[in-house]
This record gives C-alpha cells, sequence and structure tokens, in this order.
C-alpha cells in the first residue's frame, strides 16, 4: 500500500466554487506499491477535477485490467466507475459516450491494457474521435503477473532481472498523432505540475484527448538500465513547454518574462497557454507535431507536454448526428413508432 | 393486401400454332447430343408420360431455381414467390447460397403448398435450370416425374439426359440477345425471361405480376416496360411451344389471410425499434448482418427528426465482435437500450465479456443468428449449433438467458421482450435464430404493437429514490428475489455511485476476496435465475392434455417440419404430443411435459444433440427417454426427416455416418 492516508482534514481546507474541498473527489485507498507513479497521476486527477470544479457524478471513470486500471477506484469516489476487462475499456467507454453524451467520460489503462490485448480497441477509438479523456499510465512493464515486459519498454531497456528488451518498442504518443487523436500529450507521472493542466484542458476538449503519463514501475521496472525508470525519466524528460489551462470567461492574469507563449482557444471559449514554446514546433499542425517527436525520439529525449491539439474538433456524436438530448433521457414516446406506423409495415409486406 | 382478380382464363389457348417450332426445339436438342437416352421435351404431346400422380400437383409442388449468384436473379425469384403469394396460396422460399459475392452456384428453393405447410420439403418438382456449373447435380436433383427446365440456346449435352423427366427448353439467351443489346440487360433479362414462361406454365394471373412490377418500380417507372416485355417473351414462348399450364400449377386461393411476408432479421431489427433502442454496435457477419441493417433502415424512417435530421439512435460498426458486445454492454450501464447481432464465430469472441455482464449484471440483448459452425464452417447454412455455447458463455459459472423465436412475427416480439427482459433481471438476453429464419422471406401472421405497453426498465433508482434510502447497496437483495437495485451514472450527486467491475465484491458493491462474500453473491445470482424461470416466455403445449405416451419436443425453425409430421402423424392415426420451447431456462412446463410422456423425441437441427444436452443438465432427466432427431446438413430440417427418424426410433445418441 502507498500510504495511510489520515482522516483527518483542515477544517479550513479551501473550497472550489461548487463548495466541495478536495477531499471530496478522493477515492478509496490505494492498494498500489509504495511509491508507484500511478498514485501520483490518480493525485493529478483529483486536483485536476477540483480546480475544474467537475461534479463527480457527472463524470464516469473507466477501465480494463492491470495495476493501471485499478486506480479509478482510488480517486472520485462519488463517480461511477467501471472496471471493465482486460484491453476493452475503450469500446465500454463507447457506448456509454453514446448512451450519455452530456457526462465526461474518463478512460484510465495501462500500456499492457493498450499497446498489447487492447490495440485494436484504442486506435479505433481514435478513428471515431470519441469525446473522452484517455490516459495510459506507462511503466513499460507488466506489474500485476510480475514485471514481463511490455509492448512499450524500449528496445534495449534492461528489467529486473537483467533481461535486454529485444524488441522496438511502440510509442502511443506518435501512434495517437498518426491515428488523428485530436488532442495528444506526453507526462510523466513526477511532474504534477504540468500533469494537472494536460488533464484539465483534456476534460474540455471535444474529441478524444490522449495523455500518454510516463509512470515507473517501483517494484518491477525502476532499476539501471530500464528507460522507464524514475531517474532515467528524469534525466531523459524535455518539456515542449510549460502549460497553463484557463478555464471559460476567467481572467488571463499570469505574465510570464520569456519565450514565446501561444494561447490555443478551445471550443467552449477557454484557453491553453503555452510559454517558452520552441520557434520550430506548433501543436495546432499535425506534421509539425509529429517532427518533434520524431526529432526528441531520435535524441533519446521524452518530449513531454501539450503535442498537438485540434481545438476545433467534432466528435461521434457530431458525426453520427444523435440528438442533442441524450439517448438514455429519450422514452417510449419519443421511440416507439406506434401500432399505426406497424400497420403501414404489414401493408408493405403484403 | 391480396388483390382481388379474377383468374383468367388461358388454358384452351394451349393447341395453336408453334408445333414447328416445337419440333425445331425438339430436333435441336436431340440431334446434337448422343442418341442413347431420348430427351423428353415437352411439346403439345402427352405430358404425363411419365410418372403417375399419387397427390394432385395444384397449389403442391416444390421448384427450385438454379442460378449464379450475382446476376440479378433474387429480385426476379422474389417476383416468381410473391405472385404466389399474392393469389393466396402459402408459399415458402429458400435461399441456398454460396460465401461469395459473383460467379458461384446458387439456389432459390419454392414450396407452394395448399395445406400450408411452411417447412423445406424434399424432392424437386420443377428445376429451373439456368447455371450450367451445377447442372448435373441438378438434374439429377429433380423427382421422377419432374420437370428441367433450362436453356436451350445450346443443345443439353447428353450427361443431362434422363428418360424419367421432362425437359422443357426455352432459349433464353438467343432471345435475350435478339431482344435488348446491353450486355447487363441481356443476362437480367434472361431470369425475367423464365419467370413469364413459368407464368403460363404454371397459370399464374399475369396482373398479380404487373402489379408486383409497379410496385417495385415506382418512382422508376420507366423501367416497367421492359420487364413486361421480358415476360411476355417468355409467356408467349410457352404458350407457342408447349401444352401449358402443367399438372404441377397454381390456383387461386384465399389461404394467406392477412398474413405478411417478411425476414426474420428485418423482424428483429423491427422489434428493436420497437422496444426502443437507442444504440446498436456491431460487427459485419452473415448472416447477422441484416438485423442491424433492418434496424438502421426502419430506425430512418422513425428515428429521425424531420426538421433537424438529428436522430434519436446511434449505431457503429465495430472494429470486431468483442467490441460490438463491450459498445453494448456500455450503453446499458448507462442507461440506454443497446443491442448487438452476431453469429457463431462473433459469439465466440463476445464469450469474455457476456460473462462480464452477467457477473457484473449488466443488461444487454444479443441477437444470433446461427449458422453451420464449427470455426466457419458453411458460412452460408443454417443450423441451431450455438444452443449450448450460447446457454453457458464466458468462463467460470454463467448462465445466459435464450429466447427461440420460431417466426418472423416472433422475431418482432421476442426482440422486443428480450430488452424487457434484459433490464429486468440485469443480465445477458440472447435471441437464438437462424439463417433459415433470419435470410429467408417467410409467410407470417401480421405484427401487432400494444399502443399501452410500456418499457420494462427494471429496478432502476432514480434521485428520488435514492433520496430516500439511507444507503446504496448495488448487489443488496432487498427484495429476496436475486435482482438488486442498479443506478445509473449522472442520477445523483451523492448518492447511488458505485464501482462496476467485473471481480468479486461484497453487497456494496466493495472488491472483497472474501469467501463467503463472494459465495453469498454467487448463491444471490442463482436466486435470480430461478427468479428468471418465471419470467421468460412460457413454451408452446399443442394440447391441453396428453394423448399419447410419446412427446415431441422442438424449437425455432423446426416448428414448421414439427408441425407438418405432426399433421401427417394424426392423418395416420398416430398422433404425438408436442411442445416448443421458446426459451432458456426452462420453466416447469417443459419439466412437466418430460416427465409425462414415456418417450420425448427432441428435434434438432446439429449433429450433438445439443438441446437435449441442455434439458439433461438442467432438469436431471434421464437421457434413455430422450430420443434426438437430429438435421446438421445445412439445410432447413423437413417433416419427412423427422418421421423416418421417429419411426427407426433409435437409441439417443447421434449415429455416425461411416465414412
Amino acid at each position: 500500500m502507498s500510504y495511510v492516508r489520515p482522516k483527518f482534514r483542515h477544517p479550513e481546507l479551501p473550497k472550489n466554487k461548487l463548495g466541495y474541498t478536495i477531499d471530496y473527489y478522493e477515492g478509496t485507498l490505494s492498494t498500489l506499491c509504495a511509491g508507484c507513479g500511478h498514485d501520483s497521476i490518480s493525485a493529478a486527477i483529483i486536483q485536476g477535477c477540483y480546480e475544474m470544479n467537475i461534479e463527480p457524478h457527472r463524470l464516469a471513470k473507466l477501465s480494463g485490467i492491470g495495476c493501471s486500471s485499478k486506480t479509478p477506484a482510488y480517486f472520485l469516489s462519488n463517480s461511477h466507475g467501471f472496471n471493465s476487462v482486460h484491453g476493452r475499456m475503450p469500446s465500454v467507454a463507447t457506448g456509454a459516450n453514446m448512451a450519455n453524451r452530456d457526462l465526461i467520460y474518463f478512460g484510465v489503462s495501462g500500456d499492457g491494457d493498450t499497446a498489447s490485448i487492447g490495440m485494436g480497441q484504442f486506435v479505433h477509438a481514435i478513428r471515431r474521435n470519441l469525446n473522452m479523456v484517455y490516459i495510459v499510465m506507462n511503466n513499460g512493464c507488466y506489474g500485476l503477473t510480475k514485471g514481463q515486459d511490455s509492448a512499450t519498454a524500449d528496445a534495449g531497456s534492461k528489467n529486473k532481472t537483467g533481461q535486454v528488451n529485444l524488441f522496438e518498442s511502440i510509442d502511443l504518443a506518435s501512434l495517437a498523432i498518426e491515428l488523428g487523436a485530436t488532442y495528444v500529450a506526453q507526462s510523466f507521472s513526477g511532474d504534477k505540475a504540468q500533469l494537472v493542466p494536460l488533464i484539465k484542458a483534456a476534460m474540455k476538449h471535444p474529441g478524444f484527448a490522449f495523455i500518454n503519463v510516463i509512470s515507473p514501475c517501483v517494484t518491477f521496472n525502476n532499476n539501471v538500465g530500464s528507460t522507464k525508470s524514475y531517474d532515467h525519466v528524469r534525466q531523459h524528460v524535455e518539456a515542449t513547454a510549460t502549460m497553463d489551462f484557463v478555464p471559460e470567461m476567467q481572467e488571463i492574469t499570469t505574465s510570464y518574462g520569456e519565450g514565446s507563449t501561444k494561447q490555443v482557444k478551445m471550443h467552449d471559449g477557454s484557453y491553453i497557454s503555452l510559454h517558452k514554446l520552441s520557434e520550430d514546433w506548433d501543436p495546432l499542425d499535425r506534421q509539425s507535431a509529429m517532427n518533434a517527436v520524431l526529432n526528441a525520439k531520435a535524441k533519446n529525449e521524452i518530449l513531454t507536454g501539450l503535442l498537438y491539439v485540434d481545438p476545433q474538433t467534432e466528435d461521434l456524436h457530431h458525426l453520427l448526428q444523435t440528438s442533442d438530448k441524450p439517448l438514455n433521457t429519450l422514452t417510449k414516446e419519443e421511440l416507439c413508432p406506434g401500432s399505426e406506423a406497424l400497420k403501414d409495415i404489414n401493408a408493405g409486406l403484403r | 393486401m391480396p388483390q382481388k382478380l379474377k383468374k383468367k382464363p388461358v388454358k384452351k389457348a394451349a393447341k395453336k400454332p408453334a408445333k414447328k417450332v416445337a419440333k425445331k426445339a425438339a430436333r435441336k436438342v436431340t440431334k446434337k447430343i448422343a442418341k442413347k437416352a431420348p430427351v423428353k421435351v415437352v411439346k403439345k404431346a402427352p405430358l404425363k408420360v411419365v410418372k403417375k400422380a399419387v397427390e394432385s400437383k395444384v397449389n403442391n409442388f416444390v421448384i427450385r431455381f438454379a442460378n449464379v449468384n450475382g446476376t440479378g436473379s433474387a429480385s426476379a425469384n422474389f417476383l416468381f414467390t410473391k405472385s404466389i403469394f399474392r393469389m393466396g396460396i402459402p408459399v415458402t422460399p429458400k435461399n441456398i447460397f454460396p460465401s461469395n459475392i459473383q460467379g458461384l452456384p446458387t439456389w432459390y428453393e419454392v414450396r407452394v403448398s395448399e395445406k400450408g405447410y411452411l417447412g423445406r420439403r424434399e424432392g424437386i418438382d420443377m428445376m429451373v435450370a439456368v447455371n450450367p456449373q451445377s447442372m448435373l447435380k441438378d438434374v439429377m436433383s429433380v423427382r421422377p416425374g419432374g420437370y428441367f427446365l433450362y436453356d436451350s440456346s445450346k443443345p443439353l449435352h447428353s450427361q443431362f439426359l434422363r428418360d424419367d423427366i421432362n425437359y422443357i427448353g426455352i432459349p433464353l439467351m438467343e432471345m435475350c440477345n435478339a431482344a435488348y443489346t446491353d450486355a447487363r440487360q441481356r443476362q437480367l433479362f434472361k431470369n425475367i425471361v423464365y419467370v413469364g414462361a413459368l407464368i403460363a406454365l404454371f397459370d399464374i394471373e399475369f396482373s398479380v405480376v404487373e402489379g408486383l412490377l409497379a410496385e417495385q418500380f415506382k418512382g422508376k417507372e420507366k423501367l416497367i416496360p421492359s420487364n413486361v416485355k421480358a415476360l411476355t417473351l417468355g409467356m408467349d414462348y410457352v404458350k407457342a411451344n408447349f401444352k401449358y399450364p402443367l399438372d404441377i400449377r397454381v390456383e387461386r386461393r384465399d389461404l394467406v389471410k392477412d398474413w405478411i411476408m417478411m425476414e426474420g432479421n428485418a423482424a428483429c431489427g423491427l422489434g428493436a425499434v420497437y422496444a426502443g433502442a437507442t444504440f446498436a454496435a456491431w460487427y459485419p457477419i452473415t448472416p447477422s448482418t441484416s438485423v442491424v441493417e433492418g434496424f438502421a433502415d426502419f430506425a430512418s424512417e422513425y428515428r429521425v427528426d424531420k426538421a433537424t435530421g438529428k436522430k434519436n439512435v446511434a449505431i457503429v460498426q465495430a472494429e470486431d465482435e468483442l467490441a460490438a458486445i463491450g459498445m453494448v454492454i456500455g450503453a446499458n450501464w448507462n442507461g440506454a437500450r443497446s443491442f448487438t447481432a452476431t453469429s457463431g464465430p462473433g459469439l465466440s469472441l463476445m464469450n469474455e465479456f457476456l460473462g462480464l455482464a452477467y457477473f457484473a449484471e449488466i443488461p444487454a440483448v444479443l441477437v444470433d443468428v446461427q449458422r453451420t459452425g464449427p470455426s466457419t464452417g458453411m458460412p452460408t447454412r443454417t443450423q441451431q449449433s450455438d444452443v449450448l455455447e450460447a446457454a453457458y458463455a464466458s468462463h467460470g459459472d454463467t448462465k445466459q438467458v435464450l429466447l427461440f423465436p420460431s417466426t418472423p412475427k416472433e422475431c418482432f416480439e421476442l426482440t422486443a421482450d428480450s430488452f424487457d427482459l434484459a433490464e429486468s433481471l440485469q443480465t445477458p438476453v440472447i435471441v437464438m435464430t437462424d439463417l433459415d429464419l433470419g435470410m429467408n422471406d417467410h409467410m407470417t401472421p401480421p405484427l401487432v404493437w400494444d399502443d399501452k405497453r410500456q418499457y420494462k426498465r427494471g429496478k432502476v433508482l432514480d434521485a428520488a429514490a435514492l433520496e430516500k434510502i439511507e444507503k446504496f447497496g448495488r448487489y443488496l437483495d432487498v427484495d429476496k428475489d436475486g435482482i438488486t437495485y442498479r443506478t445509473i451514472p449522472g442520477t445523483h450527486p451523492s448518492k447511488g455511485s458505485f464501482f462496476t467491475r467485473g471481480t468479486s465484491r461484497d453487497e456494496f458493491a466493495v472488491y472483497t476476496e472474501d469467501s463467503d462474500a463472494y459465495q453469498r453473491n454467487m448463491d444471490r445470482l442463482t436466486r435470480k435465475w430461478n427468479t428468471a424461470k418465471k419470467m421468460v416466455p412460457a413454451p408452446q403445449l399443442y394440447q391441453k392434455s396428453n394423448r399419447s405416451s410419446d412427446g415431441i419436443l422442438f424449437f425455432g425453425t423446426s416448428q414448421y417440419a414439427a408441425e407438418e409430421a405432426m399433421d401427417i402423424l394424426n392423418r395416420q392415426g398416430k398422433p404425438v404430443d408436442a411442445i416448443r420451447i421458446k426459451s432458456f431456462p426452462f420453466n416447469k412446463t417443459v419439466e412437466d411435459f418430460i416427465a409425462s410422456h414415456k418417450r420425448v423425441f427432441v428435434i434438432e437441427q446439429n449433429r450433438d444433440a445439443q438441446m437435449k444436452t441442455l434439458l439433461m443438465v438442467e432438469l436431471q432427466v434421464n437421457p434413455a427417454k430422450l430420443i434426438s432427431v437430429l438435421n446438421y446438413n445445412g439445410l432447413p430440417i423437413t417433416a419427412d426427416n423427422i418421421l423416418n427418424q421417429m419411426a427407426q426410433n433409435t437409441s439417443g445418441s447421434p449415429k455416425l455416418k461411416k465414412a
């Protein structure tokens, strides 16, 4: 277990606009290993939802199977959750989203759950531009079955027993960009300052928002020679830019001294502000984003931050032209053609 | 609606010219083929040379069309079937088609039955042979005394000649080449020309066919004259060259009443529309594809806001069957009625998710249009061979609710019912149809819908109900029927949220590995299963009280053949009792029926006697009591087959044919 959380809360914990303190967004006690990167990501999700004034019951959290997929139990106890089957979270999320377009769908997966068994569903959820947040807690190994290499383990990376991974890794962020994901970010579980705004913006994004988070496995993949260890990641992280997410109608007050700043306007009027942006990279341009990721990879760097966004994109509901009213609220009167129509249908079949 | 048309007086026209043409045709055939096996070309000469008539062949025959797929024969053949239907005569068409798009043999078999027998029947009274590839098999399959209609543009090879059948040669290709210039038209109208010939040979009312053409080409009226021209070509050729009508022919009756003709798959799709399904996810697979396509068609009519174009439905073609059922489960979890349709291979893939839905107690509706397995098997042939796989779908202790429709009307009704059942029981419901039911047109009573009917959404707590509850327990058996209360995401700000999972959990949906809690939950699921027995559709009993120590038991599309067999046994003074199973779990009536008979013949369309197995396992029936009547060659079962197997009265185990 990571930690024992004290029940005591400061009586004057700040409240968000809904009047909730941050503990209202917490979940049950984590059963992951102490120091697991995933717990930091859970904490970032809690922080993001608190800051975004999310009504927990208006968010549904979904996952597959694996260490990462356990985490939805560890945040947002007041949200409905669905821990589905291995690699199949995207399909469950798709159905749930189709049923009610008004909720936020928050999917959590791991590198085994996404890059191996769930690859088919992952890529097709991207193709459909399903309106959801999809976080991969990526540690390059199978934790629950005790440390086997996953498909995101880098070729040449050593595991705990000293074995070298022979196979090319699957780079989920560049894959997502390639497939047409409309929001692609990469981060590190140890960089909460970057992760929280990325999550906040992802929740506001009106299509498929993908965040690949390198999240070291302290038990099975934190050794020397592993490219997913804390030390290795810290040494090789290269942030694209500092980022803020500015919700709708809020005045931009922070000022930054040096470097260029870009503000990306979201569909609902909120902003993503990117500071110290590199000049040869435009996060609104897919090709440019792809180049940036590939260049970083060539230099053995892990590029983090918001890599690509298409803020005006349209999701699956728009493409299918479904009613504005959530499908799960429609009544018999709106759905059943009735006996008179059936008479016509019968007549047409004689 | 059946048109009230007067019978056309045609018969006397029979003795006019064309003697020469007929002779010429005869010469043409006999000359160019081997001398032995004299060809019986049907001309003015007496027709009944070959076979003594046993039974009247008026409104009582089987015709098979041997076509090449992708040549437009389907619509012509359906035109033939529908004309007979419109003349008030019971008719059953069956497609026997290849897993292919173009160029392979395909057959269309039509049984015309004054007695109203809607099952398949062995023995072909007329073969319309327009496919050279299959011609040898086709000619051999005609009953002695039957007819072989072929394209006489080229002479028949001697190997196709039998002396116990009648040959009707019509130069289809020659006639179409002369009448049409466009290559595609030449091919398409060959089909219409033979339909024209059949109109004359069978004495079909021409005005009925004309009426059907007018309906078919509504809005494209320009196409009607060329079709009528092709029909007339065929009719005129018969009138000029052959004695007509034949002994096998039709006469107008009023036996169809207000019945309709429909495919089971379309009826399932329509049932889902009426039941308020708002989401369908699917992966294309024969023979289930037209279920969702049917749903989409009806939805585009009844679920689109005419002003905005917005739809009260969403349909997603998934990347595979795993995703399709996953989406359905996600949507049902989130409170939208949702379904998928698949066939055997898809059902295998869906097993994992079906176990999740069973254990996590999420409603789901699945239409399984069964085809011939195992593996890819014969994907375009029929079978009832998914029974066991569906009943126990998924690993661990799982049981699934099954419904067995027999007719398109029942496809409509049971699909609609399946949504009520799935939500009431919070579990998957699998509607078990098959290719025969799904992809063939069937005569069926008109569909009915009671406007007062309300959707049964089951035990779902809304915000107001949650307010009154102190502590919500998702898996608390409050009513002691095994069915617990659920909530839909987004209902209440602070109450009712829970974590749905495929892992064991306690009554409050909290993860647990406690043995007692696990077993309590499994026992509650058994309690729910017992509740289901009272909720699923009751079987159909064919008698008020037993008349025989023998009973027959059947389900699904075996109904037609089984009822025909019963009718024949009745007339022979050897009546048997009968029961038709409509659902699984079995209820008390099924148990009592078996208990109250000495022998029960279990009729099913698979090799391994799957329904018998299910009865044995679930009801602890003595296996010796259940005698299997099996049909598993991919073709719909026939009454003769049933009667033969019953007569053999062999042991219950399926006999293996020697290789």
